[in-house]
């Protein structure tokens, strides 16, 4: 299976657009391949729904742009699927939450504008676990995505279904968010490229709120360089969200070549005890690979790093109970039926709409908020985190970049950890460091574990996503 | 360890305005203590003199022109997404008895 897999239909997505672009093949054909790959793998569940009218209509008046001469963009006629927290026309935005259920965006993600502008076309909604509260997509409200390697094990999460969706060849590309963890541990599990950039470079304007001090968006792909060249368009200030930086002055394609004398630092807590010997072996291999290419490997210690999940644990919940308040049945969402006043309309409408671990996370994250808690949980979360920060600046004055597993595991089984609440948030162990610090991180296919496949996690000091994506590019080769 | 009694999951609840059955409080009360049980390992960390992070940007008072700005969803559009529109407006349940 691995082997068919790491087959791709689509070729480079600089190459599809030049090829609708000259005329070489249709907007049109590319979309009916995209659906048509879709409905032969039906079986993962990796989709919510499509925006089959709407992609249709774009992709034909594509075609009839190219046929009058106009030119297109970067990403002319290539298909893509957003996670279902992107806010999108032409179908339901859900989050995978029955609370959304039936919503319709008034209108579109700055990411999906800046898509859309270069050409590309929007075809599906990739699953994902409800307002992204997961690491497997069993928190879905709707259904669980399939892992492609194995339809027992579930795809990693949240951005499950947008993993999939590339390794089942739907797209070239897809969106997805990463909080905690949510675009690298699906990436890893599913054995696609997946890029958290730095805290701020992407716009989080039309994307449902999460954890807003940690919310990011990036692109799942094939290779380096087309999630690259996505990054290089959806990166970049923007009006709409206050928390935008400036992107690179030089862009994040064109990458530099070669590493020589690059410090990578193998971060020993994340080599640690419970990481898997295959997974491990794996990682090893490919750090070796990168010093024959020219890197020095040096082991740094990061020792506040083991408490980085207890510090996620209490600020993600924190500002999930916040951001999730704004749902009351009234204005849009579901509305429950049961009698009474505003406030039981409230509670009814919430109770019913949202799933277990949506409420879970919210009444945790009244706790740690709630006067008396506040400074023990809350507030000492918060200054970890400055150590934390403290610490992953300290370490990149001696190394340019940190390296270790996304997981200490490869893929697990549907059910294995659903019926344990925190075994399941223990699976982002190794993610939630960089996504408190706002460093871009990465994760690169590095090969197969029992005939899964294993990730390597790449870090970056925060801004420097153009040398972590070189460094990444670099990986991909050696492996 | 934090001990969780079944009255402070309804206190929460009410807080959160959520409506549990007594399966689920008696399901998040096992859950709550478990996962506090976890994050309690911060409380033994000696963070000295450092200040509290809640954002990592480092931008600040980020402004923009006090301008009218379209977003391009009409009133319609956005009336759209309610069960209960009444003249323009959102019908909600009443608040005082």
């Amino acid at each position: 299976m691995s082997s068919v897999l790491s087959k791709s239909q689509w070729p480079s997505i600089a190459s599809i657009s030049t090829d609708v672009q000259n005329g070489k093949s249709k907007a049109l054909d590319l979309v009916e391949l995209a659906y048509k790959t879709l409905e032969n793998s039906n079986e993962f569940n990796s989709v919510i729904s499509t925006t089959k009218k709407r992609a249709i209509g774009i992709a034909k008046d594509i075609d009839s742009r190219v046929k009058k001469g106009q030119k297109i963009g970067k990403l002319a006629g290539v298909p893509f699927i957003a996670k279902d927290n992107f806010l999108t026309f032409g179908g339901e935005t859900t989050a995978a939450s029955n609370i959304l259920k039936g919503f319709n965006a008034p209108y579109q993600a700055t990411a999906i504008e800046r898509l859309e502008a270069e050409g590309a076309i929007c075809v599906a909604k990739a699953n994902l676990d409800a307002f992204g509260h997961g690491a497997s997509t069993e928190n879905s409200d709707f259904y669980t995505t399939k892992n492609p390697h194995d339809q027992k094990r579930v795809p990693g999460g949240s951005s499950g279904g947008s993993a999939a969706a590339v390794i089942l060849d739907i797209v070239p590309f897809a969106l997805g968010t990463d909080t905690g963890g949510s675009i690298r541990l699906p990436a890893s599990f599913c054995g696609a490229v997946g890029y958290k950039p730095t805290y701020g470079l992407v716009s989080r304007s039309g994307v449902i709120a999460m954890a807003s001090s940690t919310d990011t968006i990036g692109p799942l792909t094939r290779n380096i360089a087309d999630a690259a060249l996505i990054l290089d368009i959806i990166s970049g200030k923007d009006e709409l969200d206050g928390t935008t930086i400036e992107k690179d002055k030089l862009g994040y394609t064109n990458l530099p070549t070669h590493i020589k004398g690059k410090k990578i630092g193998i971060v020993a807590e994340f080599m640690g005890k419970g990481v898997d010997p295959g997974v491990r072996s794996r990682i090893e291999d490919t750090l070796k690979e990168l010093k024959n290419a020219g890197a020095e490997l040096v082991e740094v210690s990061i020792p506040s790093i083991s408490l980085a999940l207890a510090c996620y644990y209490i600020i993600c919940p924190a500002e999930v109970s916040s951001n999730l308040s704004r749902y009351d049945g009234q204005r849009y969402g579901h509305t429950s039926n049961m009698s009474g006043n505003i406030e039981d309309s409230y509670n009814w409408s919430r109770s019913e709409g949202f799933g277990s671990e949506a409420k879970r996370r919210i009444l945790i994250g009244t706790y740690v908020l709630s006067s008396g808690y506040y400074d023990a949980y809350y507030k000492k979360a918060q200054t970890l985190r400055t150590k934390l920060i403290k610490e992953f600046n300290e370490i990149f004055n001696k190394v340019d970049f940190l390296a270790g597993p996304v997981s200490p595991v490869t893929a697990f089984k549907i059910g294995q950890n659903i019926k344990d609440p925190l075994q399941m948030w223990l699976v982002d162990i190794l993610t939630v460091a960089p996504s408190l610090t706002g460093s871009p991180a990465v994760s690169v296919p590095a090969g197969y574990s029992d005939g899964m496949p294993v990730g390597i996690q790449l870090i970056a000091p925060t801004g420097k996503d153009r040398d972590l994506l070189a460094l990444a590019s670099v990986t991909e080769k050696v492996i | 360890m934090a001990k969780i009694t079944k009255e402070d999951v309804l206190r929460l609840a009410r807080l959160s305005r959520l409506h549990l059955t007594d399966e689920e409080v008696s399901k998040y009360k096992v859950e709550i203590e478990a996962m506090l049980g976890y994050v309690e390992q911060l409380k033994s960390v000696d963070l000295g003199d450092l200040e509290p992070t809640s954002q990592v940007t480092g931008l600040k008072n980020v402004m923009r022109q006090d301008t009218e700005k379209s977003y391009g969803a009409s009133p319609e559009q956005l009336l759209k997404n309610s069960t209960s529109i009444v003249e323009g407006q959102i019908k909600v349940r009443r608040m005082l008895q």
